[in-house]
């Protein structure tokens, strides 16, 4: 297992992570490094962040993004982290193609609607339509179709195991590089 | 009509906005209106997400339905596959399971209790706990309680770990694995696996003992605080055992009022539509269930640990039935509704996984070999509820003769809680902001009172909304690639 480099990096790291049209396993994966988050905890910090109270994206060295892109909130949040992360990472199947959520693309939105709102509920059936509820796209869309992405980590979602080595060599100075053994799509 | 949920007029009132919430799963907001003096006139909490599984999920062949329905949701992606795959077993003909197949769903889902419940209370919760409600906030995480607390830090990340190492030894995979099948399970529990999960079990039993007393510690500091905050009379609904015990994977649905009674029992799970129905309001992704009988007024409730651990007489396990006793003593022996009970009731059952574990593994039959039951007569319909970490989940589905979904229908544990989330933020509103100077610490409160319940509000999302706006999408060089404007209609 990959260690850090001895030659820790002068100044602490920030790193950004955020969930789009995602499940949260990307980010349950992160946890799943188990005790190596102290080891993380003693070179970085986390900026925005599910495990954070920090609402906003400010300047970061890595930024790691969940999910696809699904409605305007979505959009509005990864500009932010690609104007705030030096390097930004597309993080499991959905932010790399859009992943199961991309099921829906096929159907026309207005359909999938009252479909789900209209024809299963018996009491007051109607569409959400309130102005505080972010307008939903018409397809879910990889990430890399709104902003420029440096790397994916392929996975539905990727083990702890081959987050570790990825953000090890990136730390490290080394090129990321996953073997085959990490090298997974479900 | 709720009180705060609609403001009588929204003339020169301002809006305060929580968003997004953070230290929960998934994407919601809350928004308060204000009059000049502070004083709330309207609080809701907004799942701002649409994914429309149910509709998706028609079409495709039942057998791969489990393994897709865990793709709702990666903290409890284990319930998602039970309650869908107990469905599809009568679907495919199976009545029965074989012993080991039933011992080892039932091996991987408190695995899955107790590594959800674990995430939940160290790594999103106790921050406010054990570092304060208003203490500085980019220090309010799992990280800052490390630092202060590595004990208790390190003790949460082991607990998470061994949860979900039971289930990477069922199922193959931590996250969304393949374990649960129509019919049983697809792979047998070695000797080697049994032994490894044996060795570390009695001190993950210590550990969440150990969690529970530390949750009643705090209590005790300030019980007063701790059982008014975000306290409001409330039904419960679950699971419980044909002897009345709690039960997280299979019985007949309870519900109590809030007063401590019957409001129905033994009420069987394939027919929850008859108790159950749900409501739709304009102003959330997410639907609000309640009892049929009673009406959306009345007939809402809550779900989870803190309502399991009142429905049910008993829990089998001998720890943990010490521990609720202790807790509904601390109650005067009355049912208890402060929201930050919720902690308390979450670490009872964590002990109640940990004891149940070892028990499994101490049974002969969990390294059996037999694994898929007999089939018999194949269905056209069927249901299938489980009590996730959260709360009671169900999953209904029809499947036609080509093996293709047919109607799939979910109701999910925190939808179940949607209007005591709600309830749970207006009281807290009313108590901590009403009136006062708005700051981040006090806004920090009505979001405790959130994750109290631990929402996983990706699970929850159905719907969508409209905005006045335009949305461009364009490619990395700066090209249009579609733009997408307000322009449907609820039909």
């Amino acid at each position: 297992m990959n260690a850090f480099p001895s030659q820790r990096p002068e100044k602490r790291l920030r790193i950004a992570t955020a969930t789009l049209g995602g499940c949260f396993g990307c980010h349950m994966s992160l946890l799943d490094i188990d005790e190596r988050i102290l080891e993380l905890a003693k070179i970085a910090d986390f900026d925005r962040s599910p495990f954070t109270d920090i609402k906003h994206c400010g300047p970061s060295d890595i930024g790691l993004i969940e999910g696809g892109v699904t409605n305007s909130e979505n959009v509005h949040v990864l500009r932010e982290f690609r104007a705030n992360c030096r390097t930004l990472i597309a993080v499991g199947a959905c932010a790399i193609n859009g992943g199961l959520p991309a099921q829906r693309n096929p159907i026309d939105i207005g359909d999938l609607l009252r479909e789900v709102y209209c024809e299963r509920v018996d009491e007051n059936p109607q569409i959400p339509s309130d102005p505080e509820l972010p307008l939903l796209l018409d397809k879910v869309y990889p990430i890399h179709e709104i902003v420029r992405v440096d790397y994916a980590i392929p996975g539905c979602p990727p083990s702890a195991d081959a987050l570790w080595k990825f953000l090890t060599d990136l730390i490290g100075g080394r090129t990321p590089r996953l073997d085959y053994a990490h090298f997974r799509f479900d | 009509m709720f009180p705060l949920e609609n403001a009588e007029t929204k003339q020169g009132l301002r809006r305060i906005a929580i968003d997004p919430v953070t230290r929960v799963e998934g994407h919601g907001k809350v928004t308060l209106l204000l009059d000049d003096d502070n004083h709330v006139h309207q609080a809701r909490l907004h799942i701002v997400e649409f994914r429309g599984f149910e509709a998706f999920i028609e079409g495709r062949p039942y057998w791969e339905v489990p393994v897709t329905v865990q793709r709702l949701c990666g903290i409890c992606p284990v319930s998602h596959q039970l309650a869908a795959v107990k469905a599809m077993d009568l679907i495919a003909g199976y009545e029965r399971l074989t012993p080991t197949a039933e011992k080892l769903r039932r091996l991987m889902h408190y695995g899955q209790i107790l590594q959800s419940h674990a995430v939940h209370f160290f790594h999103l919760a106790s921050p406010d706990l054990l570092l304060g409600f208003d203490s500085e906030p980019t220090k309010r995480n799992i990280l800052g309680v490390a630092a202060q607390f590595p004990d208790i830090a390190k003790q949460g990340i082991f607990l998470r770990k061994y949860g979900q190492e039971v289930i990477r030894h069922v199922s193959g995979k931590r996250i969304h694995g393949v374990g649960a099948i129509p019919g049983g399970v697809s792979k047998a529990l070695t000797d080697v696996e049994r032994d490894e999960l044996r060795r570390d079990v009695d001190t993950m039993i210590q550990w969440a003992r150990d969690a529970v007393r530390l949750v009643a510690r705090i209590h005790t500091t300030h019980p007063e605080f701790y059982d008014s905050f975000g306290e409001f009379r409330a039904s419960m609904m679950s699971l419980v055992g044909p002897d009345g015990a709690l039960e997280l994977y299979d019985g007949a649905l309870r519900a109590r009022d809030a007063d401590g009674g019957l409001i129905f029992d033994g009420a069987p799970c394939a027919s929850y539509n008859e108790f159950l129905q749900e409501e739709v309001k304009s102003w959330t992704y997410m639907k609000f269930p309640h009892i049929r009988a009673l009406g959306a007024e009345a007939g809402w409730y809550r779900v989870g640990p803190l309502a399991r651990v009142q429905t049910c007489d008993f829990i089998a396990t001998p720890l943990a039935e010490a521990e609720r006793k202790n807790f509904l003593a601390a109650g005067g022996g009355k049912p208890r509704h402060g929201t930050l009970l919720y902690h308390w009731a979450r670490m009872i059952e964590a002990l109640h996984a940990a004891e149940t574990i070892r028990d499994l593994l101490d049974d002969v039959e969990i390294v059996g070999t037999d694994l898929i039951g007999e089939k018999g007569e194949r269905r056209e319909e069927a249901v299938g509820v489980i009590e996730a970490p959260r709360g009671t989940l169900i999953h209904h589905y029809r499947v036609g003769a080509d093996d293709l979904v047919k109607y799939c229908n979910l109701i999910v544990s925190t939808t179940n809680n949607n209007q005591a989330m709600n309830e749970a933020v207006r009281s807290v509103a009313r108590s901590f902001i009403d009136g006062n100077e708005v700051t981040e610490g006090l806004l920090n409160h009505i979001e405790v009172a959130i994750r109290a319940y631990d929402p996983c509000l990706s699970c929850a999302t159905h719907a969508i909304g409209q905005m006045p706006l335009q949305v461009d999408l364009v490619d990395s060089s700066g090209a249009l690639v579609s733009r997408r404007a307000k322009n449907f209609s609820a039909a």
